[in-house]
């Protein structure tokens, strides 16, 4: 038996798609084969809320009266992009002020989902049909045009497990590394994560309607670094950093409460972001695909102390344990993301299906295939 | 009573007996929370002395007078946890067992009694939601 994306859209036209979380479907395989799985269940719900470094928003400001071609642009006194003509601007999540690094461009989409006022200065040297030098004003999502989040490389299939080896303390953004392996920390929402529930991509393409901090959002390609040549594990799940996705949503549906501005440890800003993915069952290898379990899905652990280099593997049950065992000591183990939201959005996401308020869409175009990273080569200038 | 002290002594004093004179002079349970020692500078203990308030006394007197600066642990850790999103980050610095995050819920549990104000959490909450303040 097989089932189509219409057949699936039509029940939940109907309220009769039958909905789960990747965790609640995790623990029915434990008694039930795919392909009874794929008879009850219609769509999975997937989620992960972590640290996305690359994320951002496209604002549009609209033209003032006389108009100016803003080449230099600040909110709140965070440099942002004044690439992009007259008053469009790129604020990426990392972006800040050097002076004040704890506060930067996530904080800046995060004020704004908020509804607060945020500080426009900029600054164009004056051309005959934009005249203006100069122009500082307060704007919000309520003053401005458009207002898109676009993030070109978010939840990531799998992530490395960091540690650190060294005798001195590490600020990274794998968060506060202690020295002589006294903690390691880990960052994938594990059986609930989206790209671990569809390794192959077979359902997650560009067109893939999803769940993104609150809103209704895209799947607009793949993310970058998209790599499809890590290592597979005994259960075909990719081990390390893997696949990632691109997306994108419109900031006035979005909701604080699924992302947040925060900041790492003289490491700098990054943007907290809440992902839900549904995966449809439309057969019994997906039915298959999402009943993995935390300890069927392995990660590298990784040096941070030593070069990055990979020292070991473990598993997201042991890492879940609190506690693991590497290079003949006990090591506490604290998660980087969060577990607690990542259900809630996979339980919101959860009720907008069984409600008739999400349908899903295939794929207009499916991810690469054969991907591997480059390094960066240093030539001679 | 309970009392959680900083105990501060210049580099050669008698940082290593005190433990033990505490204990055998008057009979006080000690409990070293933290200890940090600067080779050739300072040396600092935090101590939870529990004893009679008498006895208690005595102790810190005599610590006094042997050339130690004794003050209590004044400050305190609190964070703000309606803005918590329970990421976790926090608990892999703190070594007491203060904050720990686990199954079934995922959600940070605080408890203050353990904390040991080494303020690393300060640091590692990406969200920035530890401060220390003075304890009342
Ligand atoms: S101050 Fe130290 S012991 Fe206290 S909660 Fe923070 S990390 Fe834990
Ligand atoms: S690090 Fe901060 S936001 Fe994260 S769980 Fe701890 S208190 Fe909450």
């Amino acid at each position: 038996m097989t089932k189509t994306y219409e057949e699936i859209n039509d029940r939940i036209r109907k309220g009769k798609a039958v909905v789960l979380t990747a965790e609640e479907v995790s623990e029915m395989a434990r008694t039930m084969s795919p392909k009874e799985i794929l008879d009850k269940v219609d769509v999975v719900t997937t989620a992960t809320f972590g640290a996305m470094c690359s994320s951002g928003a496209f604002l549009n400001f609209g033209h003032a009266t006389p108009p100016i071609r803003m080449e230099r642009i600040e909110l709140n006194g965070v440099p942002v992009s004044g690439g992009l003509a007259a008053v469009d601007t790129f604020v990426g999540a990392t972006d800040c002020n050097t002076a004040n690094p704890t506060y930067g461009g996530a904080h800046i989409i995060e004020n704004l989902i908020d509804g607060k006022e945020i500080i426009l200065e900029a600054w164009g040297k004056g051309t005959d049909c934009y005249p203006r030098k100069h122009i500082k004003t307060r704007i919000s999502l309520d003053t401005i045009n458009e207002a898109i989040m676009c993030n070109p490389r978010n939840s990531y299939q799998n992530y490395n497990v960091a540690v650190n080896t060294s005798d001195r303390i590490l600020y990274t953004y794998m968060g506060t590394l202690l020295p002589h392996l006294r903690n390691a920390s880990y960052s994938s929402a594990g059986e609930l994560s989206p790209l671990l529930n569809d390794p192959e991509c077979r359902t997650i393409g560009l067109g893939t309607h999803i769940f993104l901090c609150g809103a209704q959002g895209y799947v607009v390609w793949n993310g970058t670094q998209f790599n499809c040549s890590k290592p597979l594990n005994d259960y075909k799940v990719p081990m390390g950093n893997a696949r990632t996705l691109a997306l994108m949503g419109d900031m006035r549906e979005m909701s604080t409460e699924f992302m947040r501005g925060a900041y790492f440890e003289k490491y700098g800003v990054t943007m907290y972001v809440g992902v839900g993915v549904p995966i449809p069952i439309l057969d019994e290898d997906l039915a298959a695909r999402v009943s993995i379990r935390n300890s069927q899905i392995e990660t590298f652990i990784e040096d941070y102390g030593d070069e990055c280099k990979l020292k070991g593997k473990v598993n997201y049950e042991q890492l879940r344990s609190g506690e693991i065992e590497f290079m003949g000591k006990k090591i506490h183990t604290a998660p980087l993301s969060s577990l607690a939201k990542a259900r809630q959005i996979a339980d919101v996401l959860k009720q907008w299906i069984e409600n008739g308020k999400f349908e899903l869409t295939a794929p207009v175009r499916p991810m690469p295939v054969g991907t591997s990273l480059k390094g960066l080569e240093e030539k001679e200038v | 009573m309970v009392k959680k002290v900083v105990v501060t002594f210049p580099a050669g004093s008698a940082g290593r007996s005190l433990t033990y004179e505490l204990i055998k002079k008057f009979d006080i349970m000690v409990s070293i929370i933290k200890a940090d020692i600067d080779a050739g500078r300072n040396g600092k203990l935090v101590l939870e002395l529990d004893a009679d308030r008498e006895r208690l006394g005595q102790a810190i007197d005599y610590m006094k007078q042997s050339g130690v600066d004794v003050s209590p642990l004044e400050s305190k850790i609190t964070y703000d946890s309606d803005r918590c999103i329970n990421c976790g980050a926090c608990t892999s610095s703190c070594l007491s067992g203060a904050l720990s995050i686990q199954a079934p819920d995922w959600k940070i549990v605080f408890q203050p009694d353990k904390c040991i104000v080494c303020k690393l959490c300060i640091t590692a909450c990406p969200l920035k939601l530890f401060h220390s303040s003075f304890e009342d």
